[in-house]
């Protein structure tokens, strides 16, 4: 059952970073590790950044 | 065996002059450990690979030697994953010892250049399924259907085949120089390295093909959607479902993608089975029954007001959903066909394998099947997706074998499956969906009787089969339903309800499927009319620096204007074609892809050539020679040839003839308005192939002029010019493969041991 469990909760882990789902966790770890002095953006203003900067910076999706 | 040579020198190594970061463990497993690694073959191993070969060997037997009456669905998916399993084993290895030679001691983008937004590591195994969601869509699903009018062999061959030599071998080198360029551009990295000429060529090439693809992807969606009030509203609903998605994620929840994408999920569930209900309302049938026009029109409209709306409200949110159904549907057809394993009745080359004039498309199997079948196999757009975002995320250099190459492998397993669809619903019923009207008289007797006589072995089709197979799909008819997202549709419904549901459940698979096909490709056209309109302002921005400035409104929504207008027209053209728009249009949508591919091909084989790997260039050269020679010849038929179904031109003339002649009716064209578009639209189709090949032949002689100076330059002894980024150290450790090797996890457990606080201190960028 536990197995069971880890196992569901790892294609969980891993179908949320293929969606990007984790793109703020792993913003904060950069901030964390490169030592700003500032405080992180929090999660609504990262977000706003997110897709506001895929405006100006679009990314194709293929065919 | 694996162990780790003690004391590591601290200083710049002889090989690639990189000092690595005093106190770390070894940021890559040691040369000669992982050599000898690679090397021993144990006797499991050795079993392994023979298992595969023989099971690989057995599966293509029964494929393409044994003459029975029908062919197991199984040995489709054998064939082509032993295939797989050997190309990746194998044949990109040496394309990674010999041609890409990546370092794992030298820092990834994701690592030099991280910034937490847009160069961020992340795992190997989450970045090829976010690779794959990226590169994988509609193209694959669709060019394989329309490919089966040659029967399932010449496609399964080409598509299995050219992945491994052609396909993946381009998605994963260029995903490996741009990420050694910091992740710039194909266009970047063209202009760098074949010059001016060669850069503007492939510039502008780039802008047509991306028009031609959105276009006739666009074209895809109108046919699946035409008459049908079903997927019309279904499809409709997505708008409002992105639009409620995208306000969740800015104002209620931020950041609580999945939790918005399960929600999505479920209303477009909702959506599918609210369809079947409104359709068979009568107000619904009325208002939601669109001609094709209409439905093009809409498109238009749509993708220009797509394109302006800021990402957050409507093309983030439907790239959650897009990406959510991609996987999720990829999965479950896999267990499907294999739970299910259809039995094929198509034979292996069909009556039209030997003939130019088949009803799906024209031309003969050399070039037009190559063209036909593009993604899954080879496809040139790839390239701008390898160059962009995905470099960008690796978090060592030996995963770009993983990602590129193994993601690319993936997409042609989806085209197999995509093929085993199609082909396993009756050959009848194929050849009267896939024809167009003008053939089949959309009538479901005249289409039976059209059918009857095309002398097909063992098709003999009724009119009440057509008529059932309509009903039980819920649609009103499937007749002339070309573009092969329908038929895949049927394919599909008839697999998965002998998976769950049975009959009863066909109609809900049926606009399930044209309901993901068409999410994913108004999610390319959405992106793709973004992605050209910031490629039209930048170069027109080299003659207008206003035009630069993309947060310039005006300018903005007037490059987007012209880009929609620009594949509008194309779409209009394909719509009201009295040929049928798909059957003279999807030759010119493989042909661009392809074309894309010969380019990316010609800037890698020019960068291959300046690193000096001279020995092993032919593995560049085979499939851009392949790629040239394919497209060249399409398009040289497609301008050249007397014959009217293929040549463009001769179409034209024997159009324009007719109407000189006085005559009210030609061929397929019934009145003189009709004649008329015809000779108009052969000559926009013929003007077009023109360019494209003009350009892309400018292309490859810069590149191979590039080559052949590079190779002039190693023998006189000067240095080539380099555009790399200069190498960094890496301070980070990752396995390359799926699997981590023992000597790989032997490392891992040596970093798992680093206090964390050594870890952060030592990746400090800022």
């Amino acid at each position: 059952m536990n197995a069971l469990l880890t196992g569901l909760r790892g294609f969980a882990g891993f179908f949320s970073g293929v969606l990007g789902a984790d793109a703020y966790r792993k913003y904060l770890e950069h901030h964390r590790d490169s030592g700003h002095a500032g405080p992180p953006l929090t999660e609504r203003e990262f977000w706003r950044d997110h897709t506001d900067r895929q405006d100006t910076n679009p990314q194709g999706r293929c065919c | 065996m694996g162990t780790m040579p003690a004391g590591r020198p601290q200083t710049a190594d002889p090989e690639d002059g990189i000092t690595p970061v005093p106190g770390l463990p070894p940021t890559a497993v040691d040369e000669t450990v992982r050599e000898a690694e690679e090397r021993k073959w144990t006797p499991g191993k050795i079993a392994l690979w023979a298992a595969i070969a023989l099971l690989g060997g057995v599966a293509w037997f029964m494929l393409a030697i044994i003459r029975g009456e029908t062919v197991n669905a199984i040995w489709f998916v054998f064939a082509s994953v032993c295939t797989y399993l050997i190309g990746y084993r194998f044949y990109s290895k040496v394309i990674e010892r010999y041609i890409t030679r990546p370092n794992d001691r030298r820092a990834t983008p994701a690592e030099y250049k991280a910034d937490g937004k847009d160069y961020v590591r992340t795992d190997r195994n989450v970045l090829f399924g976010h690779h794959f969601a990226a590169i994988a869509g509609a193209g694959p699903l669709v060019g394989p259907v329309i490919a089966a009018q040659m029967g399932y062999l010449p496609g399964t061959i080409w598509i299995i085949i050219g992945v491994v030599l052609a396909g993946a071998v381009q998605d994963y080198l260029v995903l490996f120089f741009s990420m050694r360029r910091g992740g710039r551009s194909l266009g970047q990295m063209a202009r760098e390295e074949l010059g001016v000429i060669g850069g503007t060529a492939a510039l502008i090439a780039t802008l047509l093909i991306m028009i031609i693809i959105v276009a006739i992807l666009a074209l895809v969606v109108v046919n699946a959607l035409g008459e049908s009030p079903w997927g019309v509203f279904s499809v409709g609903m997505t708008i409002p479902i992105a639009l409620f998605m995208g306000v969740y994620l800015r104002y209620l929840r931020p950041g609580k993608v999945m939790e918005v994408s399960i929600i999505g999920f479920v209303l477009l569930m909702a959506a599918i089975i609210g369809g079947g209900a409104v359709a068979g309302t009568e107000w619904g049938a009325a208002f939601f029954h669109l001609d094709k026009v209409t439905i093009a029109w809409g498109l238009i409209i749509y993708g220009f007001i797509a394109a302006i709306l800021p990402v957050w409200l409507l093309l983030a949110p439907r790239d959650y959903l897009s990406t959510f159904m991609k996987i999720g549907v990829i999965v479950m057809l896999a267990l499907a066909i294999i739970v299910v394993r259809p039995e094929i009745t198509v034979p292996a080359f069909s009556e039209f394998a030997s003939r130019d004039n088949g009803p799906v498309f024209s031309g003969a199997v050399f070039p037009f099947l190559f063209v036909t079948i593009a993604c899954g196999a080879l496809s040139g757009f790839h390239a701008l997706i390898s160059s962009g975002t995905t470099p960008k995320l690796i978090e060592k250099e030996r995963q770009t074998r993983l990602i590129g190459y193994g993601g690319m492998l993936m997409e042609s397993f989806v085209a197999i499956m995509a093929l085993v669809a199609a082909i396993s619903i009756d050959r009848g019923i194929y050849f009267a969906m896939n024809a167009p009207t003008a053939l089949t008289g959309g009538t479901v007797e005249t289409a039976a009787q059209w059918v009857n006589s095309l002398g097909l072995a063992g098709v003999n089709i009724t009119p009440d089969v057509l008529a059932q197979t309509a009903k039980d799909v819920g649609e009103q008819s499937i007749i002339s339903r070309s573009g092969g997202a329908p038929t895949l549709a049927v394919g599909l419904a008839h697999i998965m309800q002998q998976f769950i549901g049975g009959t009863a459940m066909m109609a809900f698979w049926y606009h399930f499927a044209i309901m993901f096909e068409a999410l994913f490709i108004l999610t390319a056209v959405d992106a793709g009319t973004r992605v050209a309109r910031f490629m039209l302002q930048d170069s027109i921005g080299n003659f207008v620096p206003k035009f630069k400035d993309h947060s310039w409104r005006p300018g903005a929504w007037l490059t987007t204007a012209v880009m929609v207008l620009a594949w509008g027209a194309v779409l209009l053209m394909g719509v009201t074609d009295p040929l049928g728009g798909i059957n003279t249009l999807f030759p010119l949508f493989g042909i661009a892809n392809q074309l894309l591919a010969a380019i990316a091909l010609a800037v890698v084989l020019a960068i291959v050539a300046k690193r000096g790997t001279f020995k092993y260039l032919w593995i560049v050269a085979l499939p851009l020679a392949f790629a040239a020679v394919v497209t060249i010849t399409a398009s040289f038929y497609k301008i050249f040839s007397p014959v009217p179904a293929v040549g463009y031109f001769a179409q034209n003339a024997a159009f324009a003839k007719a109407l000189a002649d006085g005559k009210t009716s030609f061929g397929t064209a019934k009145t003189t308005a009709a004649m008329e578009a015809v000779v108009r639209n052969t000559m926009i189709q013929g003007w077009l192939s023109v360019i494209f090949v003009v350009l892309s032949i400018i292309v490859i002689i810069t590149a191979v002029i590039a080559a052949v100076k590079a190779y002039r330059n190693a023998a006189k002894g000067i240095a080539n010019v380099e555009y790399e980024d200069p190498a960094q150290p890496s301070r980070v450790f990752a396995p390359a493969g799926v699997f981590p090797t023992p000597a790989e996890r032997e490392l891992q457990a040596e970093w798992d041991k680093l206090p964390a606080d050594r870890r952060l201190e030592h990746s400090a960028r800022h």
